[in-house]
C-alpha cells in the first residue's frame, strides 16, 4: 500500500462505526421502500390492459415525464410500479450520498478532526480513500439488497437485479461527485451545495430531456440520473448502460485524489482572500442573514428556473392527452382548464414540500449553530435566547414564504405564456402562497423539537419523509385516514382546483405558532447543549 | 466587601452525572479571583451557571445581584465572557466577529479594541478559517476585553497564547483590577492564576475545597529546599515544621513550613552547606495536596526517612513514602 494510503482501514472502521445506525437505516430504508412498491404494484395492476392504460397515461402527460420520467414497456409490472423511483428516489439517493461521503471528507477536516489523525500514521489521501470506500460499498450493499427486496417482492429477477445495479452505479458516481466537491471548496456546506446543485441540474437535464418526442433526447444521456433511466430495468434490461456511471467513477476519482494531493490540509483550491477588519454585522439577526443567504439565494434561483420550466409545460398538458383513455379523463375532470389547474395544482404541491425541505435546513441552523459552539458566545452577551433563535427561525419563515411566492410567480408566468392567459399567474400565485402554512408548521417543527431535544433536531427531515411517503403512497399503503392527516399537506388546500379553504389555512397557521411556542418554552428552560 | 459573585449549595447533574455537588463559591467586587481546578472538575460548569447557559438543579446563584437564569439581558449588559473553547464562524473574519460580539454586548471602545488588536498582535482581515487556536483564543479575549464590563467571566483565557501573549493578557487583567472590575479566572495554569490573583478558589469533583487569599492559602503548603551539605545533620525530620525530609547521599529535599524555614536553615549552614535552591510555594503543591495521593496532615516523620538512607529519587520521593 502506497504510503499516502496509509491508515485507510482504521477510517474505514472509525467511519463505519460513526455510521453505525445511519447507514443500515438508509440501505434498509430503501429495500423496504423497494419491496413494498413491488408488492403494491402488482396488487394494483393484475393484468396487463389495466398495466398498459396506466403506463400510457403517464407518458402521455408531461408533468410526469418531467418528474419521473418514462415507462418503456407499457406491458412491464416493473417499470410501471417503479416509475417514481428511477428518477426521483434515484435524486435522494444520490443526496444521502453526497451527505455521506462530504460527512466523511470535508466536514471532518472543517472541524479539525483529520488533523487531530493526522498527526498519527495516516497518509494523506487516507480520509478520501475511506470515505469512498464506505460510500461505494454502501452504494453496492444497497443496491443488491434493493434488487434482492424487488425479486421477493414478485418482480422478474433479472429486471431487479438492473434496478438494484443502477441504483448502485448512480449512488456511486454520486459519492464520486461528492468526493471531487470536498476538494474544491474549503467548506463542507459548500461542498455540499455544490454537489447537491450538480443532482439538481443532471435532474433537470433529464426532465427537459424525456419530454422531447419521441423519446429521450441527447439532454438526458448527459445525465447520471438520464443514464439511470435509460438502463430501463424491466423494460428491456440494457445493462451496457451501467458502463456509463462507473467510467464517471473512475474518472471523478482518481480526479479527486489528484486534487487533494495539489493542496493542504484544510484548504479547498483558492487560497482565502482578507475580509474586512471591521465588521458591519450589528446583531443576531445581521448574522443569520449573513449565514444563510447564500444558501437561501441558490434555492431562489432554484425555485425560480424550476417554476418557469414546469410553469411551461401546461401547455403540453392538453395536447399530449391524446389516446382516448385520456380524452375521457379530460372531459371527466371537466375539461381543459381543469386539466390545466389539476396540473398547476399537483406542482405547486411539490414545490410545497421543496420549500418545507428548505424550512427544515435552514431552521436547522439551530442546532447547527449550537453544536458548534457559536450560540455559546452569542449567549455570553446580552442577547437572549429568544432572540437569537428568533433570528434563524424567523429567517427560515421568511425563506420558506419567499421561496413558495417566487414558485408561484413562476410556474403562473410560465404557464401564462405557455397559454396565453395572463389570469394563470394571479392563481398559481394565489395557489402557492397557500402551501406557506403546511411548510411553516414543518419548520416550526424544528424548533419545537430543538427546544425540546436539541440532539434529535435532524429527525424532522425524517417526519419530513414520511409527510411525503404519506403523500405519495398513503392511499397504496391503504394507510388509515388519521395516520395521512398527521401531514400538514394533507390539509393544504389543491389550489387553483379546490376553492380557498380559509378555516384549514388558519389551522395550519396556529399549529405552526403552537410548535414554535412550545419550542421557545423548551429552549428557555433547557441546558445549552454541546 | 460586597460580592459580585454567590453560588450557595449549587448542584449541578447531567443525566446521571453530578458535575457541581452542592458548590459554594463566592467573588467579591474589584478582586481578580482565580478559579482553579483539574480538567472535569466543573470550572465550565460554574462559569456557564453564572451566565444562565445551565440551569441548576439545587442551590442559589446570584451575580451582580441578579438571577442569571431569569435576568439574562441586564445582567449579560454588565458582563462579558470568553469561553473555554472558542468557537468561530469560519467565514467571518475576525474584525467582524469582534464587532459583532462588541454590538451585542451593548457597546465596545474602539480605541480600546484597536489598541489591543495592536497589542496581542491580531490580524482582524483574516477569516476565522485561518486562525489558529491562539488566535481564535485572542478574538475572543479582544471582543470581551474591550467591552465596559464590571465582571469579566474568563474561562482559560490563555489557552493556546504564546509566552509573549500570555504576558499582554495579564497587563490587560491588572489593568482591569486597577479599574475597580471584577475577574473571574478560570485555569488550570497556576502560574497565570498565581501571578494575578488576589483570592483563588479551589474545585474539585464539583466541589469548591480551598479558598481564599492566596497568603492565606500559602499556608496550607510548605517551601520545597534541596540542600546539598558536606554532613547530612541527623534528626533534621524531628526540627518543627520541617516535612517530608528525603536523604540521597549529601543531598537533602525537604518541604518547610513557613516556621519552620528558620531553624532547618540554621541546621543546614552548620552541616557545610554547598549549594541550595528553594522554591516558594506554589499553587502546584496546592494542587498536589488536593488532588495528588497524600492525604493531608501526615506528619514527615512518619515517612521515617533517616540520615544517609536513601528513600527514592527526589520530586517522587514525596509521595512514594507518603502513600
Amino acid at each position: 500500500m502506497p504510503e499516502t494510503l496509509a491508515g485507510t482501514g482504521v477510517l474505514i472502521r472509525l467511519g463505519l462505526r460513526r455510521d453505525r445506525w445511519l447507514l443500515p437505516l438508509w440501505i434498509v430504508g430503501f429495500a423496504l421502500i423497494a419491496y413494498s412498491t413491488a408488492l403494491a404494484g402488482t396488487e394494483l395492476y393484475p393484468d396487463v390492459a389495466s398495466r398498459v392504460e396506466a403506463a400510457t397515461a403517464l407518458n402521455a402527460t408531461a408533468s410526469m415525464v418531467a418528474l419521473f420520467g418514462r415507462i418503456y414497456d407499457p406491458t412491464s409490472i416493473g417499470a410501471l410500479s417503479l416509475i417514481k423511483y428511477t428518477a426521483f428516489m434515484t435524486a435522494i439517493l444520490a443526496v444521502l450520498m453526497v451527505i455521506l461521503a462530504i460527512r466523511h471528507t470535508r466536514s471532518d477536516e472543517e472541524s479539525g478532526r483529520l488533523e487531530l489523525l493526522g498527526g498519527g500514521r495516516l497518509g494523506r489521501d487516507a480520509p478520501l480513500a475511506s470515505a469512498l470506500t464506505i460510500s461505494l460499498g454502501a452504494n453496492v450493499v444497497l443496491g443488491l439488497l434493493s434488487a434482492a427486496a424487488l425479486a421477493a417482492g414478485g418482480l422478474p429477477a433479472a429486471g431487479s437485479l438492473a434496478f438494484g445495479l443502477g441504483w448502485a452505479a448512480t449512488g456511486m458516481a454520486f459519492s464520486a461527485v461528492a468526493g471531487l466537491a470536498a476538494q474544491l471548496t474549503a467548506s463542507a456546506r459548500a461542498a455540499t451545495g455544490l454537489s447537491i446543485g450538480v443532482i439538481a441540474v443532471t435532474y433537470a437535464l433529464r426532465a427537459v430531456g424525456d419530454l422531447a418526442e419521441p423519446g429521450p433526447s441527447v439532454l438526458s444521456w448527459l445525465s447520471p440520473i438520464g443514464w439511470n433511466q435509460q438502463i430501463r430495468a424491466f423494460a428491456g434490461d440494457r445493462w451496457w448502460v451501467l458502463v456509463l456511471p462507473v467510467s464517471l467513477c473512475l474518472v471523478l476519482v482518481p480526479a479527486a485524489f489528484a486534487l487533494r494531493a495539489r493542496r493542504d490540509l484544510g484548504a479547498g483550491l483558492r487560497a482565502e482572500r482578507p475580509g474586512p477588519a471591521v465588521g458591519s454585522l450589528s446583531g443576531v439577526w445581521d448574522l443569520a442573514v449573513r449565514l444563510q443567504y447564500r444558501v437561501l439565494l441558490a434555492w431562489a434561483v432554484a425555485f425560480l428556473v424550476f417554476g418557469v420550466v414546469i410553469g411551461s409545460l401546461v401547455s403540453n398538458v392538453a395536447e399530449l392527452l391524446s389516446s382516448p383513455n385520456a380524452q375521457d379523463l379530460i372531459r371527466m375532470l371537466g375539461g381543459r382548464q381543469a386539466l390545466t389547474d389539476a396540473f398547476l395544482a399537483a406542482e405547486i404541491s411539490i414545490m410545497g414540500l421543496l420549500a418545507a425541505a428548505y424550512g427544515v435546513s435552514s431552521a436547522g441552523h439551530l442546532r447547527s449553530e449550537e453544536a458548534a459552539g457559536h450560540t455559546e458566545a452569542l449567549l455570553g452577551t446580552a442577547t437572549t435566547r429568544i432572540r437569537w433563535a428568533s433570528s434563524h427561525f424567523a429567517f427560515a419563515l421568511a425563506g420558506v414564504a419567499l421561496l413558495l411566492l417566487l414558485a408561484g410567480v413562476s410556474i403562473g408566468v410560465g404557464a401564462a405564456v405557455g397559454v396565453n392567459d395572463a389570469a394563470l399567474v394571479g392563481s398559481s400565485t394565489v395557489a402557492a402562497v397557500a402551501q406557506i402554512p403546511a411548510a411553516w408548521v414543518v419548520t416550526s417543527a424544528v424548533l419545537a423539537v430543538f427546544g425540546w431535544a436539541p440532539r434529535l433536531a435532524g429527525a424532522v427531515w425524517g417526519l419530513l419523509l414520511v409527510f411525503v411517503a404519506l403523500g405519495e403512497f398513503g392511499v397504496l399503503w391503504n394507510a388509515p385516514d388519521w395516520v395521512m392527516d398527521l401531514s400538514p399537506f394533507r390539509h393544504s388546500p389543491m389550489l387553483p382546483v379546490g376553492s380557498g379553504s380559509v378555516p384549514e389555512l388558519a389551522g395550519l397557521t396556529v399549529a405552526a405558532a403552537v410548535l414554535a411556542v412550545l419550542g421557545y418554552a423548551g429552549w428557555r428552560r433547557r441546558d445549552l447543549a454541546a | 466587601m460586597r460580592s459580585v459573585v454567590e453560588m450557595t449549595g449549587v448542584v449541578k447533574r447531567f443525566g446521571a452525572v453530578t458535575a457541581l455537588d452542592g458548590l459554594d463559591f463566592e467573588v467579591a467586587a474589584g478582586e481578580v479571583h482565580g478559579f482553579l481546578g483539574p480538567n472535569g472538575s466543573g470550572k465550565s460548569t460554574t462559569l456557564r451557571l453564572l451566565l444562565g447557559l445551565l440551569r441548576s438543579d439545587a442551590g442559589s446563584i446570584r451575580v451582580l445581584g441578579l438571577d442569571p437564569w431569569r435576568d439574562v439581558a441586564s445582567l449579560h449588559r454588565r458582563l462579558a465572557y470568553v469561553p473555554g473553547d472558542v468557537a468561530l464562524w469560519p467565514n467571518l473574519t475576525g474584525g467582524e466577529v469582534i464587532e459583532l460580539l462588541g454590538r451585542l454586548q451593548g457597546g465596545q471602545d474602539r480605541a480600546r479594541r484597536d489598541r489591543l488588536l495592536e497589542l496581542f498582535e491580531l490580524d482582524p482581515t483574516k477569516k476565522a478559517r485561518t486562525y489558529s487556536k491562539g488566535n481564535r483564543q485572542k478574538v475572543a479575549l479582544v471582543a470581551a476585553l474591550a467591552t465596559d464590563a464590571e465582571l469579566f467571566l474568563l474561562d482559560e483565557p490563555t489557552s493556546g497564547l504564546d509566552p509573549l501573549m500570555e504576558d499582554a493578557f495579564r497587563g490587560c487583567v491588572r489593568e482591569l483590577r486597577a479599574q475597580g472590575r471584577t475577574v473571574v479566572l478560570s485555569s488550570h495554569i497556576l502560574s497565570e492564576a498565581e501571578a494575578l490573583s488576589d483570592r483563588v478558589s479551589i474545585i474539585r469533583s464539583g466541589r469548591v475545597v480551598e479558598t481564599g487569599p492566596l497568603e492565606q492559602l500559602r499556608h496550607l503548603t510548605r517551601t520545597s529546599v534541596t540542600a546539598d551539605v558536606a554532613a547530612v545533620p541527623p534528626g533534621l525530620d524531628l526540627l518543627p515544621g520541617v516535612h517530608d525530609v528525603v536523604i540521597t547521599n549529601h543531598r537533602v529535599n525537604a518541604q518547610v513550613d513557613p516556621a519552620g524555614l528558620t531553624l532547618l536553615m540554621q541546621a543546614l549552614t552548620t552541616a557545610g552547606l554547598k549549594s541550595l535552591t528553594s522554591h516558594p510555594p506554589t499553587l502546584e503543591d496546592l494542587f498536589l495536596r488536593h488532588y495528588g495521593e497524600i492525604p493531608a496532615g501526615v506528619p514527615a516523620a512518619a515517612v521515617g526517612s533517616s540520615p544517609g538512607r536513601a528513600t527514592g529519587p527526589a520530586p517522587g520521593g514525596r509521595r512514594a513514602g507518603d502513600a
